[in-house]
Parts: C-alpha cells; sequence; structure tokens
C-alpha cells in the first residue's frame, strides 16, 4: 500500500490493549490522510459534546501519505482531538523526524483512547509496541525526558514525541513537543495527552517506504525542488533569516500588533528582527526531515540554547507585550520549549494579562512576581516559567486570555477567536486574512489559510491587503489547499513555491492515485466542512466566526494603517456563500452530499 | 527632498540600515533604487509610508521608504 502504511493503532490507555487495524485505502485517499482522516475517524468515534480532558475524548497522532517519502518537507504529523482550550476540533501540526519515524515503524496513525491510572509512555519499535511506566519522567522538562528516554531505551535513533510539565498540570496552554524543539503547538493538545497520563511516544522505524510509481515519483520531486532551490523565498530568505525575517515586514505596513493590539506598530521592533538574531544569537540553521529549506534556526545566550525564537514567538513575546529584548524573548521561547507551552498563547496571555493590570482590574497583591507591565523582559521570563509550572498567578495564565480576561470582567481584551489567542498580524489592515482568521476551525490562528502571503508578500501575486474585492474566494481556495498540504504530510512552506498542480503530482506518483487538481482540492473542501460539522455539533456556531471587539470596533490609532478596522460583517456573507453554506453560516445539506460526508 | 530609506534582510550588506537621503524633485521609488544599486525585480516588497507601492511610484519629500528583498515566514 505504498504512501500509505496501510496499518494504524489503537491503543486503548484504561484497558492496556493494543490493536493493529488495516487501513481502508478508499477511505484513506477520500481524506488523504493527516488533519483530514485522523478528522474523518475523530467525528467518527468522539461525541462532539465530550469534555475534552474526559478520557472519552481521544487523541489522534497522524502522517500523511507524503510523510517520510521523499517529497519534499514529508516530515510532517497532525495531532487532532477535542480541544480544551477552544471546545472546536484541534488539530496541530508539527515538524521534526518524529512523523517519519512512527511512519517507518509502519504505521499511518495512533488512536489514543482511554486514560492510564499513572503515568505511561508507549514504546512503539516496528511490530512491537508496549505501554511502559513512565513514573521516573512525570514531571520532567521537554529536554531531559527526551534524553533520558532516549538513553534508558537504548536507542540513540530513536525519535521522542512527549509533553512537558504543562500538559502534565493541564494548561489550556499546553503542546505536545517533539525532537526537544518541534511542537504540535496549538489549541492546548498537550493537556489532552497529560489528562490520560501520557507522558512520552517513543518510535523508532527501520522499514523502508516505496512509492506506488518510482520513475514518476522521482520526476515530480525533481520537480517540486527545483522550484524550491529556484524560489528566492524558499532558496534564499527563508533559510538565511528564518521566519523572523518577517518582524520589519508586518510592522513596516503597519500591522504588526504591540501591547496587546492597543497600536499596530513598534518602533524598535528591529531589534528583535530575524536580521538581529541572525546577527547576534543565531548558531546554525535547522532542518526538519527531507527538508531543502531549513528556516529553523539553533540559537543561544548565555547557558540558554535550543532551537527557536520563531516570528510569532518573537512577536507574542516581543511587540506584543510591548519587549524589545530579544534575548528574554528566547529564554522565554526556551522555558516554553521545557515546560512544552504553545509560545503563541504564552506570550498573547501575558500580553493580556499587562492590559488587564494596566487598566487596574487585577489586585496587586495577587502578582506573586514581578509586575506585568508592558515592556518588561523579567515579567515575560519570569510568568512563562510560573505558568509552566501552574504556580499562584501563573496558574491563571495557564489557562489562557479568554478565560483570564473573563475571569477579570474584561473579556473584550482577550485577543483572541474561538477562545485561540490570534496571531502576530493585526488584521484591521489585512482584511483578507482577517476573513480566515475569523473563519478558521481552530479559532485565531494563521495557518489555516495564509493569506499574508497575497496581501503583503506578494504571492503568488500581490493584494491590495486593504480591499474587499475577491478576498472571500481567495480564502476558501487557501483554506482548503491549506487542509491538502496538511493532510499530505508536508510543509505549509512549501506553497510559497509549490501550487496545488505540485501537490497533486507528489500524491499522485508517491500514493498510487489518479487524482485531478480539481479533486484535490475538493477533499480539502471535505475536510474544512468536515471540522466545521464537528464544531457546529458541539455547540461552536456561526456566531463564533468573529473577531475581537477591537478589531472590529477601534481604529488603528497610530501608524501606517491609522484610521482602519476589520470590515468582517461585510465579508462574511460572501464567503459562506463561496463555500455554498446558507446565509446563516450552516452547510446546507446539497454541500454535504455533494462532498459525500453527509 | 529628503526621504528616509530604510532597508532589510540581504540589501543591508555592503549598504546600510536606515539614512536620510536626498533626491531631486520628482524622483520616483525606481530612480531611488537604482542610485542604491538594488535592481528592481529583486525588491520585492516596497513599502512607502505603510503602502506597498510599484517602482513608478512618485516619492514626495518626508517619505519613509522600505525596501525588502523576496522573503516570507509565519
Ligand atoms: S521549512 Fe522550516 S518548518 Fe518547514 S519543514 Fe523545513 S525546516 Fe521544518
Amino acid at each position: 500500500m505504498a504512501g500509505y502504511a496501510g496499518t494504524f493503532l489503537r491503543i486503548n490507555l484504561s484497558t492496556g490493549q493494543i490493536d493493529k487495524e488495516s487501513l481502508d485505502l478508499e477511505l484513506a485517499a477520500k481524506f488523504i490522510g493527516g488533519r483530514g482522516l485522523a478528522s474523518y475517524f475523530l467525528t467518527q468515534e468522539v461525541d462532539p459534546d465530550v469534555e475534552p480532558l474526559d478520557p472519552a475524548n481521544k487523541l489522534i497522532v497522524a502522517t500523511g501519505p507524503l510523510t517520510g517519502s521523499r517529497a519534499p518537507t514529508g516530515g510532517r504529523y497532525m495531532v487532532v482531538t477535542k480541544s480544551p482550550l477552544s471546545g472546536t476540533i484541534a488539530s496541530s501540526n508539527s515538524g521534526g523526524f518524529w512523523g517519519a519515524e512512527l511512519k517507518r515503524a509502519g504505521y499511518d496513525f495512533i488512536i489514543i483512547e482511554g486514560k492510564s491510572d499513572k503515568p505511561c509512555y508507549i514504546h512503539i519499535n516496528d511490530d512491537t509496541v508496549e505501554i511502559r511506566d513512565a513514573g521516573k519522567y512525570w514531571g520532567k522538562l521537554v529536554g531531559e525526558t527526551t534524553d533520558l528516554l532516549l538513553e534508558d531505551t537504548g536507542d540513540p535513533k530513536a525519535r521522542v514525541l512527549t509533553i512537558g510539565p504543562a500538559g502534565e498540570k493541564l494548561s489550556l496552554l499546553a503542546a505536545i513537543m517533539n525532537d526537544k524543539y518541534r511542537a504540535a503547538g496549538r489549541s492546548g493538545v498537550g493537556a489532552v495527552m497529560g489528562s490520560k497520563n501520557l507522558k512520552a511516544i517513543v518510535a523508532r522505524g527501520t522499514g523502508k517506504l516505496k512509492p506506488a510509481r518510482e520513475d514518476e515519483c522521482k520526476s515530480v520531486v525533481k520537480n517540486a525542488l527545483k522550484k524550491i532551490r529556484e524560489n528566492d523565498v524558499t532558496s534564499k530568505g527563508l533559510p538565511t533569516y528564518g521566519t523572523s525575517v518577517l518582524v520589519n515586514v508586518i510592522n513596516e505596513s503597519g500591522i504588526y500588533p504591540t501591547n496587546n493590539f492597543q497600536e499596530s506598530y513598534f518602533p524598535t521592533a528591529d531589534k528583535t528582527s530575524g536580521e538581529t538574531l541572525a546577527e547576534k544569537y543565531l548558531v546554525r540553521n535547522v532542518a526538519c526531515f527531507a527538508c531543502p529549506i531549513a528556516c529553523g534556526r539553533y540559537s543561544k545566550v548565555g547557558e540558554v540554547e535550543g532551537e527557536g525564537p520563531e516570528y510569532e514567538t518573537i512577536w507574542s513575546y516581543g511587540a506584543s507585550c510591548g519587549v524589545d529584548d530579544l534575548e528574554a524573548i528566547i529564554k522565554a521561547n526556551n522555558w516554553c520549549n521545557e515546560y512544552g507551552l504553545d509560545t503563541i498563547s504564552a506570550g498573547a496571555t501575558i500580553a493580556c494579562a499587562m492590559e488587564l493590570c494596566q487598566k487596574g482590574l487585577v489586585d496587586p497583591d495577587e502578582i506573586d512576581g514581578p509586575a506585568l507591565e508592558f515592556g518588561s523582559g523579567e515579567a515575560i521570563v519570569e510568568w512563562t516559567r510560573k505558568m509552566g509550572e501552574s504556580e499562584g498567578f501563573g496558574a491563571k495564565l495557564a489557562l489562557g486570555s479568554a478565560r483570564l480576561a473573563e475571569q477579570y470582567g474584561a473579556p473584550e481584551l482577550s485577543m483572541s477567536v474561538k477562545k485561540l489567542e490570534l496571531p502576530a498580524y493585526d488584521v484591521r489592515g489585512i482584511q483578507g486574512h482577517g476573513l480566515q482568521s475569523a473563519t478558521s476551525n481552530r479559532g485565531g490562528c494563521h495557518v489555516r489559510g495564509y493569506l499574508i502571503a497575497p496581501e503583503i508578500i506578494g504571492l503568488p501575486e500581490k493584494l491590495d491587503p486593504l480591499s474587499l474585492e475577491g478576498k472571500a474566494v481567495w480564502v476558501k481556495i487557501f483554506q482548503d489547499l491549506t487542509a491538502v498540504i496538511d493532510s499530505l504530510g508536508l510543509c505549509l512552506f512549501t506553497s510559497f513555491a509549490l501550487g496545488a498542480d505540485d501537490y497533486r503530482d507528489m500524491f499522485n506518483a508517491i500514493a498510487g492515485q489518479d487524482l485531478t487538481t480539481e479533486s484535490l482540492l475538493q477533499a480539502g473542501d471535505r475536510i474544512w466542512n468536515l471540522e466545521r460539522m464537528f464544531n457546529l455539533n458541539a455547540g461552536v456556531g456561526p456566531e463564533q466566526d468573529k473577531l475581537p471587539r477591537r478589531l472590529l470596533a477601534e481604529p488603528i490609532s497610530s501608524g501606517p494603517c491609522k484610521g482602519h478596522v476589520h470590515r468582517l460583517p461585510e465579508l462574511l456573507p460572501e464567503y459562506y456563500k463561496e463555500r455554498g453554506w446558507d446565509e446563516k453560516g450552516l452547510p446546507t445539506e446539497e454541500k454535504l452530499a455533494q462532498l459525500e460526508i453527509a | 527632498m529628503v526621504v528616509e530609506v530604510r532597508l532589510f534582510a540581504s540589501f543591508r550588506e555592503g549598504r546600510f540600515k536606515e539614512k536620510e537621503l536626498e533626491l531631486p524633485e520628482g524622483s520616483s521609488l525606481g530612480d531611488l533604487l537604482a542610485q542604491l544599486e538594488i535592481a528592481q525585480k529583486d525588491a520585492k516588497i516596497t513599502i512607502v509610508n505603510g503602502s506597498a507601492v510599484s517602482a513608478e511610484h512618485k516619492l514626495s519629500d518626508h517619505d519613509v521608504i522600505a525596501i525588502f528583498p523576496p522573503i516570507a515566514g509565519g
């Protein structure tokens, strides 16, 4: 069964039962794999009303058909579950090497059910799959857990996926980490893993993955690599400066949210940019499995070293908290990696707390640590540690900005959508990107349809960021194509150089399919609607397709985009129509029948 | 006229980060790029006072101009 391993694992942690089940190839191709196929299994097997941290919720860790293949960046996996942060479907993507290792061990994905009565980890060594005691690792940071597991299992070539203390303590911002520094970061998936008393999954695989059509595979992969090599963004921009080269572009465009979105231009942003990172702290570039781009950064400040920080992290701890101290940002990023926290939500939640304090809504006696003041490098580092430990006021931060702002009587100060903190773009100045943020199935997120590419960077063509024209169409296509890329097991950054036809060619050659581009994009549409239906059934309806009040009602106060608000109410009807939904935003029966998910 | 020019990423190499430049009245962004010896095809993102513009754009006194090579992130 080329492309797919053909087998998946079902592991019940309550009973200790481990089953190997065969994958239905037709079903797999219909939902592609990864995010799509895992979402199918989640919608089939989990009651949308389930309490996310209840043993009845399931955690699906899934590779795609191109994971572990020769396709460039084919190392990715997705974690799909019901999110404890947002109550929506969660699907968090990660790179590194773990995904390819699971595939080589012979499994497309793992469905994890129930709850172990004591801390455990799963050990996969090709055919041998065991649930083992993890008492020794519980409470340990991600780096130490990874080192100990590799030592104890005696195989330095194994790959480790683990949660840190944040996941164990059920922080709703907890990530699942792999290869120490890579994160399935968003939506609190680490808390679901922690709620099952599952500390880690160690994978080791020695199988060889063969493409269905060898000659065709060689030629389509060669073609994709050539495009990546010839594209200036993927061959120069990303490798030289990493993702944080975006800091200055977004700031100069006047859409760089500052002090919890109170301003949209950060005068000293350059002190935290990719250029400064490269000049002062970069040790080396890092690449994920089979990646010719190598956008990863390994950086060092004194004793603190590791991968990152990425653009979004530099923003969430930087401008968002008014901090221009890159050393402090690197240290806060390091705590996120070690405790297993989502850097976007963690930084943005601290920014929200800073505004709550600024407005006098929090009793200063409650702040059992450095003052939460915009601009404080000390605060971002120490409060991240306290958040990871769920210590004192840090325990409140660990539940995210929506619950925090609600508790202090100012829900509008949480800059989130569906309770997931928005990333590094002030959408008042980027109308298409704002529409995609409001309609994303997992909430405030930039990687469900990265409209920054056309609206700011000019890829594949330049769109006026302030115009509404055609934006609904662009958002739908980007969302569908992204669902395809995530489901194939590739990195979204390939899309700066590749188009839908390239993904089709690689999928067809490697998985032995004969899909047209239209049917591939229709699979993306199918996945999008499937996720939407899960959310609707979970009680997260169209009324949640919204943006924080500040972005809709308060014009940008200064800088290049001064005076603009996001015009969501004008865009939503067109978007619903483009999706083939009714005017209330509900998928119609015809639409679902057409996508064969009725 | 006097404009403020900000260069980013690889454009800084051998040039500068930020500088005030005196330009003849009526200069376009293209003229400025020529003066900086940056090929128009390499200047993928050019922002004047926060708005993306093309090489034909006529510059004015006190404009703030940001010039980027092809880059992306996310
Ligand atoms: S582009 Fe960056 S994130 Fe994507 S696979 Fe390559 S190194 Fe990993």
